[in-house]
């Protein structure tokens, strides 16, 4: 498996949907963003991750241009936009989730913790331990509750122990608060949990190995407000030992979850800044447009 | 505007009739497709299960066997193998002419001989080989009636065919009836016709070696089969590049599932008998065979199992760090398992069906014994049932009915295991 997803970029497997980027991107937003620059500073001292004049292509189509981001150990960043904006093919590349999808191509340099994540010798099996990932739709391995969990720490040789793995699965469910709800029927199948008790569940199976990292795509956007509630406390939570990255359609959401936010249009990042800022003085017009509604 | 809503309600109205008498004819012309396919599907079943049935019941007659020693040259003291040459059927013919002593004609005789089968001497020795005390004395013996005693006494032959049609004679009737007067004539469940092989007598006939020969020939098949189509499968789905190579591969896939079966056949004897010298007739050479025309089918139903995995479980696999190799293994190919198995069991069950192949390599040789192993001459119950059908014995008339009817249990038995594992999978 060295690095050999990405050499076989010409793959059969068409394992997640192209995103919508890939698709088309008209969106009903006519503002010109050639020439643009990213409003805001999209660099903090901390940097746990930094991508730096990234490009995605589908084929041809380029879906993310030239977009220099930052993300900061332990802060919550959340990333909006319209649909098709390229935020979803950006979070997938700060894993190398993209490099399932045959016809993408990343160019650039994305680095954790200084490494260039894209290089040679990066093995994508540790890089996906460091960076884990909760997807939009709640997807549990149709297995048992404890199995769902216990998965990641199994095939990475975590616990070394029964004892080990119980009290590993038991930490990641109760720092996903679904520990109350399920510890008696943790024999159960995972599936047969409700959508947002399947989401903790996916957020418990990610912890469980301990990432640093762990980027999450529309998380809430299958869930109902309340599940929706229980999920932000969490992050909140969560953002103590982890760094957030965090998609959302949600611009509530964003301003309560996160404490930077970037806003990207049409593949390109528009601007980043403080959320409080983001949200109550956009610098950028198009930031502006969104966030007031006018679009998206 | 009013008026134009009005026209149009009754427009709307006036063709409502119209519409549902066509839907109703619609309705009609698919309840009369089902019904006349379950018509013949019928008519099918009915006429073998009819034909078939008598098979199931085998006749014998009370004979007072005297075990005469000089007859048989052989007495209690004799060795196992001694006995063994002895010919018991110059016990039973003076039997037999002891209980009717009034025939005198040699024509009589030979008929009064037939009402037992020729099979009935060998049954007399294995009983003599079990206690040889036997041996000297006298004692009623069950003996297995001859196939035309069994028919008449099935009721399939009757007086009122001409004498000279049926192969049962007036005579042969009267002392069968005689002897059923005399309570020395039981029906009983026919073990016989799953515990022997073929044979030239229709009573003497059964399906064991047909179906150890199946048996095998599919656990040949099956062992080759599942596992390359499988793999075969997982690797054109999840790791192969997509290009013109592997689109060829494919097109040939689907084209090797559409040859038709004989081809397979006259390959097996070109490559697998002429060239490679594998033993003709046996079940391992049939196994290939039915093997290659399996994988098609497999490796097709796989893929599609395979692709149907929701990619958010790949996703979800990978997400926490798992290799493709582990993704596939611990995740896709178990969510894709019932429907692998399905396919492969509808696969096996087109296999067991099978006979056009395994002509061309020899596995319809007239074969008595049973097979012990993948290498030994056999038969497979499709053959055996073309074989029967062939005889024009009225016995084997019931036995091909029979075997067909023990064919279909088997065929219904495999879809059903392939509908219980689905819905056991799906449940999870």
């Amino acid at each position: 498996m060295q690095g050999s997803e990405k050499t076989n970029a010409s793959q059969s497997v068409t394992y997640g949907a192209v995103p919508d980027e890939a698709v088309g991107l008209d969106i009903q937003a006519h503002a010109d963003v050639s020439g643009y620059e990213t409003t805001g500073n999209p660099f903090v001292s901390n940097a746990k991750m930094s991508a730096r004049n990234v490009n995605v292509f589908y084929g041809e189509k380029r879906a993310i241009m030239d977009v220099s981001l930052d993300i900061g150990e332990n802060e919550v960043i959340a990333m909006i936009g319209p649909s098709g904006c390229g935020k979803s093919t950006f979070l997938r590349s700060l894993n190398r989730m993209n490099d399932i999808i045959p016809i993408c191509k990343v160019k650039g340099e994305i680095c954790l913790d200084g490494d260039d994540i894209y290089a040679a010798h990066q093995d994508t099996v540790l890089l996906r331990a460091r960076v884990g990932m909760v997807f939009q739709k709640p997807n549990p391995f149709p297995k048992s509750i404890y199995e769902n969990v216990a998965y990641g720490p199994k095939i990475h040789g975590l616990a070394h122990s029964k004892a080990e793995l119980d009290e590993i699965v038991e930490q990641s469910l109760r720092r996903a608060s679904l520990w109350d709800e399920v510890k008696d029927v943790l024999d159960e199948s995972g599936t047969g949990l409700s959508g947002g008790q399947q989401q903790r569940l996916c957020i418990a199976r990610a912890i469980a190995v301990s990432p640093e990292v762990i980027l999450m795509d529309e998380p809430c956007s299958a869930l109902d407000p309340i599940a929706t509630a229980r999920i932000e406390e969490l992050i909140d939570e969560l953002k103590q030992q982890f760094t957030i990255v965090i998609v959302t359609h949600s611009m509530q959401q964003a301003a309560r979850v996160s404490q930077r936010t970037a806003y990207f249009h049409l593949g390109k990042l528009i601007e980043v800044g403080d959320t409080k800022q983001v949200f109550t003085m956009p610098a950028h017009e198009l930031t502006e447009n969104y966030i007031t509604g006018r679009f998206g | 505007m009013t008026r134009d809503r009005f026209k149009n309600t009754e427009l709307i109205k006036a063709s409502l009739d119209k519409r549902y008498a066509r839907e109703r004819r619609f309705q009609m012309y698919g309840k009369l497709a089902v019904l006349a396919g379950f018509v013949f599907l019928f008519v099918l079943l009915f006429d073998i299960v009819s034909k078939g049935t008598p098979a199931f019941t085998q006749h014998h007659i009370a004979v007072a066997v005297k075990f005469d020693v000089d007859t048989l040259g052989v007495d209690s003291t004799s060795s196992a193998e001694e006995i063994s040459k002895a010919d018991f059927s110059s016990v039973i013919k003076p039997s037999l002419r002891a209980m009717f002593p009034d025939l005198k004609s040699r024509g009589d005789k030979r008929q009064l001989y037939r009402l037992v089968s020729i099979g009935a001497e060998y049954d007399l020795r294995d009983l003599v080989l079990e206690d040889p005390t036997l041996l000297g004395q006298t004692a009623d013996i069950w003996l297995l009636a001859h196939s035309q005693s069994a028919s008449y006494l099935k009721g399939q032959l009757t007086r009122a065919i001409p004498e000279a049609e049926r192969k049962v004679k007036d005579m042969q009737m009267e002392w069968l009836d005689q002897l059923r007067d005399e309570g020395r004539i039981k029906a009983s469940f026919n073990t016989t016709f799953f515990t022997y092989g073929d044979s030239r007598e229709p009573e003497l006939a059964g399906i064991r070696a047909a179906l150890q020969g199946s048996f095998f020939t599919l656990l040949v098949t099956f062992l080759l089969a599942f596992p390359i189509g499988v793999f075969a499968a997982v690797y054109l789905e999840e790791f192969a590049p997509r290009n013109r190579l592997t689109d060829l591969i494919e097109i040939n896939i689907n084209n090797l599932a559409a040859v038709p079966s004989i081809v397979f056949g006259l390959l097996g004897l070109a490559v697998f008998i002429n060239f490679f010298e594998l033993p003709r007739s046996a079940p391992l050479v049939g196994g290939i065979v039915l093997s290659l025309m399996t994988l098609p089918t497999i490796i097709i139903t796989s893929r599609a199992a395979i692709q149907a995995v929701p990619p958010s479980i790949r996703e979800a696999a990978l997400g926490v760090g798992a290799s493709k190799l582990q993704t596939v293994f611990h995740h896709v190919l178990p969510v894709a398992m019932p429907g692998i198995l399905t396919g492969s069991i509808i696969g096996m069950a087109q296999a067991l069906g099978e006979s056009a192949p395994l002509l061309m390599i020899g596995m319809v040789a007239f074969i008595m014994d049973v097979p012990g192993g993948v290498t030994d001459p056999s038969t497979v119950l499709p053959v055996q049932i073309y074989l029967w059908a062939d005889s024009p014995e009225r016995g084997f008339t019931e036995k091909t009915s029979a075997a067909i009817m023990v064919l279909m249990g088997f065929l219904i038995l495999m879809n059903a295991l392939a509908i219980y594992l689905r819905k056991r999978f799906e449940l999870k």
